[in-house]
């Protein structure tokens, strides 16, 4: 499989410690906030800024190491399918929330509506429910709203990630083509396009809470169109920096045709949450 | 795919080789057999705080009526016992012989991302002393059962955001470890080791790593949609807003059912480890052990509803369930067969391992013919939340994952450190638990039979004899296990005193890897490649 005959192994790791207890202190600050506790937000920005030092501190260290050759083809092999499966695992967790949606659309709402052997139950609990979708439920949970409609803003943020898929891949031409100022535009393009999608999606919340009275609390509508779009958001966010991260190192020198693992690493990211996205965009706008 | 090691720390000090001075060690270390080591000690003191839980609940058990503690805390106790043992002992303890072993058995220096290694152990213990710490909240640690079923599970007090990140951590881990574990199998075997020659240990922990990074997700995805519903005012799990409670089951059982799995799995590789070297011969059928043990991996994808046939469901969705579900008995039951064939006409040996495997296969099939029972829908009905089911899973995870950890134990120990254990302890140790074992878990397959609900502290007069009867049972079981300790604990001290050769058990080279390397083994396994592989177990 590789041609090199050294396996490099690290020794007196502090890095995954300090992240972990950064973790810790980000959590149980964030649980005891939930119950109302004052100084919960306190350690949560401290877990969170001890987590945000342990990602800076261990990428460097990884990159320096990179940098000076000490990765052989088969480290970069245990790289490529770390990452590989870490996305796999994101892919299951973005599952869940697609399952839940096509759940509640097509098993528990029309159930609700008294389908199949249920009509009884209906006629007793909840005789006025329309089983139709977009639903907050016989409750009426979170009041009138309006659904979020596809062909705005929706449709031009599908619009931009694709073109940012599409500048990613003309930044990795440009660097296995050793053709540094199209690595760096190409990455800063796609940097920039996602901030954009990240903003016009802040917009589009900001509307759907004050204008359409569509809330996390809108029943199950609500709740799958927030968990959804919020979820990929956060990665978004994610990725962009992600992408940041590898620009900021293309602009100093890093990364040769044969050795740019951050690289691919971020773009397989990217474009994993590009193609989230579509999936968003048909069922959760379209559909 | 040759390795040979290359050695650096953190500081680029290239003339450091060993391990750091003192405690430190143990926190900063990125060796596969220091966090092995770490993983293993980890779950013996987690199977000793849940046994201890499971001791409070056979002695209020112990007599009709209330006797030692409140309804409240029992339920709490039934819980914490459970994911206490799922997440902090059973599925630890393989992760620490995946880490142990598999770089020796495959011919490797280490695991392929050892800083990676050293986080997804410390993540661990985070979990689960975030997990631990709830016992001590206001309200009580969570008391709706391991499957944190909404509505009753958001009534619990301040512990619940508190379970809920715990899960996300113990996932985190859980990922990161097999991650691990497939980087170190896809990338590490020695020239030669090739995919059908693997030890089937190294086989079952591939396939069940792929079971975690597919499920872990999804129970963190489930108890994430519990936060938000608790605390965000989202209606997930909420009738009145849309939702639906069942679909919480259907989520957890979809994570639920492999994750039994990703317990059995590397019993099985274990198990198919050591049978063959006490049998003396071959592991019967190879080639169909892999294959059912991928069948097995795939069908615990599909079969999760069976958990809910009681819950209401299509009647479509009853039969299917109920179908796929007996297909699992087809692959299972080539491994009991293959098992059984490669001790038939052995030259058969008794020693503790062996002894530990043979309970296994037996007790096991036996826990998984009271599954075949339950899983005819209408029959389950009457099964449903009985102790005929505690029964059933307690048969599939005691005497079989259990047994075989004692069993890994036993057969590994004198490689690890270079001395015998005492083999008259060690058999005490196996006769104690396998009778009380059984006296403790036969008896609720009557008190199911009977009606007995679980999870319940109190139950009618006529559950009584065979209650008393499990409670004494589990006594015995639960004091037989400190033996086990006291030879853990002997044998790293020097154990019987015998200095064991790099076999350790009469030709065990043949079969894999891990032998031919000294006992102790050094620092880092194979820092050149091993040139011959065996065979023998194929």
């Amino acid at each position: 499989m590789s041609t090199s005959n050294e396996y490099y192994i690290p020794h007196k790791a502090t890095w995954p410690v300090i992240g972990t207890a950064g973790l810790v202190m980000m959590l149980a600050g964030f649980a005891n906030y939930l119950n109302g506790s004052t100084a919960g937000s306190a350690w949560m920005l401290l877990g969170l800024t001890v987590f945000i030092v342990m990602l800076a501190g261990w990428f460097t260290l990884q990159s320096g190491e990179s940098e000076s050759g000490m990765y052989s083809t088969q480290v970069g092999i245990s790289y490529r399918m770390g990452m590989m499966w870490f996305i796999f695992s994101e892919i299951m967790f973005f599952a869940v929330f697609f399952g839940t949606l096509w759940y509640t659309r097509n098993l528990s709402v029309p159930w609700l509506g008294g389908e199949g052997a249920r009509a009884a139950t209906k006629e007793l609990l909840w005789p006025s429910f329309e089983a139709v979708w977009p639903t907050n439920g016989p409750g009426k949970v979170g009041g009138e709203f309006e659904p979020m409609g596809a062909w705005g803003l929706p449709f031009l943020n599908t619009l931009i990630l694709l073109t940012s898929g599409v500048s990613c891949t003309w930044a990795h031409h440009g660097l296995l083509a050793k053709n540094r100022d199209q690595l760096i535009k190409g990455l800063a393009a796609t940097v920039g396009l996602g901030l954009l999608f990240v903003s016009f999606q802040a917009f589009e919340y900001h509307e759907a809470y004050t204008e359409m009275g569509l809330t996390l609390g809108s029943g199950i509508y609500g709740s799958t169109f927030f968990m959804l779009t919020g979820f990929h958001g956060f990665h978004v966010c994610v990725g962009a920096i992600i992408l940041s991260v590898v620009l900021f190192r293309s602009w100093k020198g890093h990364f040769k045709p044969e050795n740019h693992f951050a690289f691919e690493a971020a773009a397989w990211y990217w474009h994993f949450v590009d193609v989230v996205w579509l999936g968003l965009f048909v069922f959760v706008y379209v559909i | 795919m040759s390795a040979v090691v290359a050695e650096h720390d953190d500081h680029h000090d290239h003339h450091e080789h060993g391990p750091a001075k003192g405690l430190l060690r143990w926190v900063i270390t990125t060796n596969h057999k220091d966090i092995g080591t770490l993983y293993l000690l980890f779950a013996l003191t987690m199977f000793f705080v849940g046994g201890a839980m499971a001791m409070v609940i056979r002695a209020e058990l112990f007599e009709p009526g209330m006797q030692f503690v409140n309804p409240q805390f029992f339920n709490s106790m039934t819980t914490m016992h459970a994911l206490v043992m799922v997440f902090g002992a059973v599925m630890p303890a393989f992760v620490g012989l995946a880490n142990w072993m598999i770089p020796m058995m495959i011919g490797a220096p280490d695991m392929a991302l050892p800083r990676m290694n050293n986080m997804s152990f410390w993540l661990l213990v985070a979990g689960v002393l975030l997990l631990a710490s709830t016992l001590f909240m206001e309200g009580g640690a969570p008391a709706s059962g391991w499957t944190l079923y909404p509505p009753l599970v958001l009534q619990t007090g301040k512990a619940l955001p508190f379970a809920i990140f715990s899960v996300h951590l113990l996932g985190i881990s859980s990922i990161m470890g097999a991650i691990n574990i497939i980087a170190t199998i896809f990338n590490m075997r020695a020239p030669g080791m090739t995919l059908m020659k693997m030890p089937m240990f190294v086989w079952t922990w591939l396939i069940t790593a792929f079971l975690l990074i597919a499920i872990m997700p999804v129970f963190a995805g489930a108890v994430t949609m519990l936060l938000t519903d608790k605390f965000f005012n989202t209606s997930f799990f909420d009738a009145a807003g849309g939702g639906d409670p069942v679909l919480y089951q259907h989520i957890f059982w979809f994570f639920g059912h492999p994750e039994v799995y990703v317990m059995i799995l590397p019993t099985f590789g274990v198990a198919s480890t050591i049978i063959p070297v006490f049998a003396r011969k071959p592991l019967f059928g190879y080639s169909s052990m892999v294959y059912a043990t991928a069948s097995i991996a795939f069908l615990s994808f599909i079969v999760w509803a069976h958990h809910m046939f009681t819950v209401g469901m299509p009647i479509a969705g009853e039969l299917y369930f109920m179908y796929a579900t007996m297909l699992i008995a087809i692959p299972t039951g080539v491994k009991v067969f293959n098992w059984t064939a490669t001790m038939w006409k052995g030259s058969m040996t008794f020693e503790t391992p062996m002894l530990f495997s043979i309970a296994f296969v037996v007790l096991f099939t036996m826990g998984g013919f009271t599954g075949l029972m339950m899983s005819v829908a209408p029959v389950d009905f009457q099964y449903h939340d009985t102790y005929f089911i505690v029964a059933h899973f307690h048969y599939t995870l005691v005497p079989a994952s259990v047994f075989i950890l004692m069993a890994a134990g036993y057969f590994w120990l004198p490689k690890w450190t270079g001395h015998m254990y005492d083999e008259r302890i060690g058999r005490l140790h196996f006769w104690l638990s396998v009778v009380s074992v059984n006296i403790l878990f036969f008896p609720q397959h009557f008190l199911g039979l009977a009606g007995m609900p679980r999870r319940i502290p109190d139950y009618a007069v006529q559950f009584a004899d065979w209650n008393m009867i499990s409670s004494i049972g589990g006594f015995i079981f639960g004091a037989s296990q400190l033996l086990f300790l006291y030879i853990v604990i002997d044998t790293i001290k020097g154990g019987t005193g015998e200095k064991v050769t790099d076999e350790v058990w009469e030709d065990a080279a043949k079969h894999s890897l891990e032998w031919t390397l000294p006992s102790p083994p050094p620092y880092h396994s194979f820092t050149t490649p091993p040139t011959v592989i065996p065979t023998e177990h194929i």
